[in-house]
């Protein structure tokens, strides 16, 4: 245990030198806040949007930027250490890989979720203090829980990508790729399936095959629960037969545990 | 008599196609310094991360401390393993105290004291000057310095040293050889691998030459010197031309002028003979240093190698 709060400490403090921690808390607060003064200047007024304008931007928004910064915080976690030598060097401390691992994905996860929630937190105090309105502060707080499952899933998924490759530029490469199917590519493959292929998928289908992107399952958190003219899409179509938060919940967590639980497998068996 | 701290019991290893150890059998005891010697890609690194448990051999067994290096029960060991890899660089953005702080905690130190050991360890390989200083800003001496430091951490029982000199000018050598010795009086025990062979020998209980994965010589140096049956070169000063009609010495002429070339057992046997001569004034006396007996090594085996390369290329 004392391993694993080593390595989270070196990882966490490494976030804070290199400003990944400012600059993700600033980008997530200027957006957030932003969107929510001037989310419905699209539609000729300005001032506070309401709850769920806000948050339907926000998630469109939080959707593309989460996976990117976290694949880009975490694709050089385990390769860069390989090329600089350092990797080799800690196996043979008494330090498990397990523990390694897990002691990374604390401390870089600790700085993807600390950026989200003081991000997004500082336009929910906002917001909760301009409609005086306790329902801003639960959407917020589930907007927030599935920002920082997002995040940490994506984390996992990079460690795969570091663990996987051998070079730190081929690393990058499969992290931009990984972005755009899961962030771009996936819905609008859906898309396509839904308009494309007449009566080929049901609703209930559509759903589950949403449950193979994180990015979706996130998008279905927060949008399910509100007024569906703000949503658009295929998305409109799978909400109405949505799962439980709960089971959402479940399903993004298991988007963690799953890549890391592999990641570690992977680890296990590679050599150096 | 003390069991072996580290034995290797016909020890291969194979990566994919290429054989990188072939039946090794290797032991080290307490307190002894044993050099590795072998050209790029002869198997010394692999060697070193068999023993380390960073990779488990294709065949064959290895004990370190009496258990399998790359066992569950061999964790608390590895706080006693110091191991210098052969390219390393270090979190560049750190500062040299953060760096070896973090590997302090690593090995187990906790508290108050991880700060202090790290700072008396940068002291010891001359690099607290410049501890404040972010790694990025060092010359490639102080990242070795700052790498040995990191494996001395804990003083440890077994250290692992993948070409520790190089980088090191002449008067860091001298103190990381003083450093070497020092631990061995402590009953540490030292694998140390050098492409820089000229400065080892005298630090060095025994040698292992290592070729294409296969282990050529193994032994102290009197030993492989014996082995090799080299010759002890003699340079006798004043004799001139007494040296050429000789009879007992014509026999160890060489084309150079002066020089004889004597075998090891007619060593005194000559010494004496030359001492009687009454011209001589001075006497140097050389005997195969472990340059000329690795080159000998080498060229045993260089024939082979040559053959299996030429077949590689068709």
């Amino acid at each position: 245990m004392r391993e694993i709060f080593t390595v989270a400490n070196k990882e966490f403090h490494d976030g804070l030198r290199n400003r990944w921690l400012v600059s993700i808390t600033v980008i997530f607060a200027m957006l957030s806040v932003g969107l929510t003064y001037f989310g419905s200047a699209a539609s000729g007024t300005l001032g506070i949007a309401s709850l769920s304008t806000t948050v339907a931007s926000l998630a469109s928004l939080a959707v593309f930027l989460i996976p990117l910064i976290a694949l880009l915080l975490s694709y050089d976690s385990f390769v860069g250490e390989q090329e600089g030598g350092t990797l080799l060097l800690l196996l043979t401390y008494p330090l498990s890989k397990t523990q390694l691992l897990l002691g990374k994905f604390i401390g870089q996860g600790g700085i993807i979720s600390l950026a989200t929630l003081l991000g997004f937190g500082a336009s929910a105090l906002l917001l909760f203090f301009q409609l005086e309105d306790e329902a801003v502060l639960v959407t917020f707080a589930l907007f927030i829980g599935s920002a920082i499952l997002l995040g940490l899933s994506f984390t996992a998924i990079a460690y795969l990508i570091s663990l996987l490759v051998s070079e730190k530029s081929k690393a990058a490469g499969f992290a931009l790729i990984t972005w755009f199917l899961f962030a771009l590519a996936f819905d609008l493959a859906l898309l396509a399936l839904l308009v494309g292929v007449e009566q080929g998928l049901t609703q209930q289908g559509l759903t589950q095959l949403m449950m193979l992107n994180p990015a979706d399952i996130f998008r279905l958190v927060n949008l399910a629960g509100l007024d569906s003219s703000d949503v658009n899409g295929a998305l409109a179509i799978a909400i109405n037969s949505s799962l439980s938060q709960g089971q959402l919940f479940a399903a993004l967590t298991a988007w963690v545990v799953l890549p890391l639980t592999l990641a570690i497998f992977i680890f296990k068996k590679k050599t150096l | 008599m003390n069991s072996p701290l580290v034995s290797l019991t016909n020890v291969s290893m194979k990566y994919k196609k290429l054989d990188a150890l072939t039946s090794v059998n290797m032991t080290l005891n307490q307190g002894e310094v044993l050099g590795l010697f072998g050209h790029n890609g002869a198997g010394k690194t692999t060697m070193m991360k068999l023993i380390l448990g960073v990779l488990t051999p294709t065949e064959g067994s290895i004990e370190v401390m009496g258990m399998s290096p790359e066992s569950v029960e061999a964790w608390h060991m590895r706080s006693k393993v110091g191991y210098l890899p052969e390219n390393v660089s270090f979190y560049e953005q750190l500062t040299g105290l953060e760096v070896l702080t973090y590997f302090v905690k690593l090995k187990g130190g906790s508290g108050k004291k991880v700060q202090q050991q790290a700072i008396e360890l940068l002291e010891q390989v001359g690099v607290a000057h410049a501890m404040k200083r972010q790694v990025k800003t060092y010359s490639k001496g102080m990242r070795q310095r700052l790498g040995l430091a990191q494996a001395f951490i804990g003083k440890p029982k077994l250290l692992l040293l993948d070409e520790p000199t190089t980088g090191l000018d002449p008067i860091a050598t001298a103190d990381f050889y003083q450093t070497v010795d020092q631990l061995k009086t402590q009953g540490t025990s030292v694998i140390l691998c050098s492409h820089v062979l000229p400065g080892v020998e005298q630090h060095i209980d025994r040698a292992m030459i290592l070729s294409s994965g296969k282990v050529l010589a193994m032994g102290s140096l009197a030993e492989l010197r014996q082995q090799a049956n080299l010759p002890v070169v003699i340079k006798p000063v004043g004799l001139n031309g007494s040296l050429c009609s000789d009879s007992k010495l014509t026999g160890f002429l060489t084309k150079q002028a002066n020089v004889l070339h004597v075998p090891e057992q007619d060593k005194l046997a000559t010494l004496r003979h030359l001492l009687a001569h009454d011209s001589l004034h001075d006497i140097h006396v050389e005997p195969a240093n472990l340059e000329q007996v690795y080159q000998y090594y080498l060229s045993i085996d260089g024939q082979p190698s040559q053959v299996t390369k030429a077949g590689v290329q068709h």
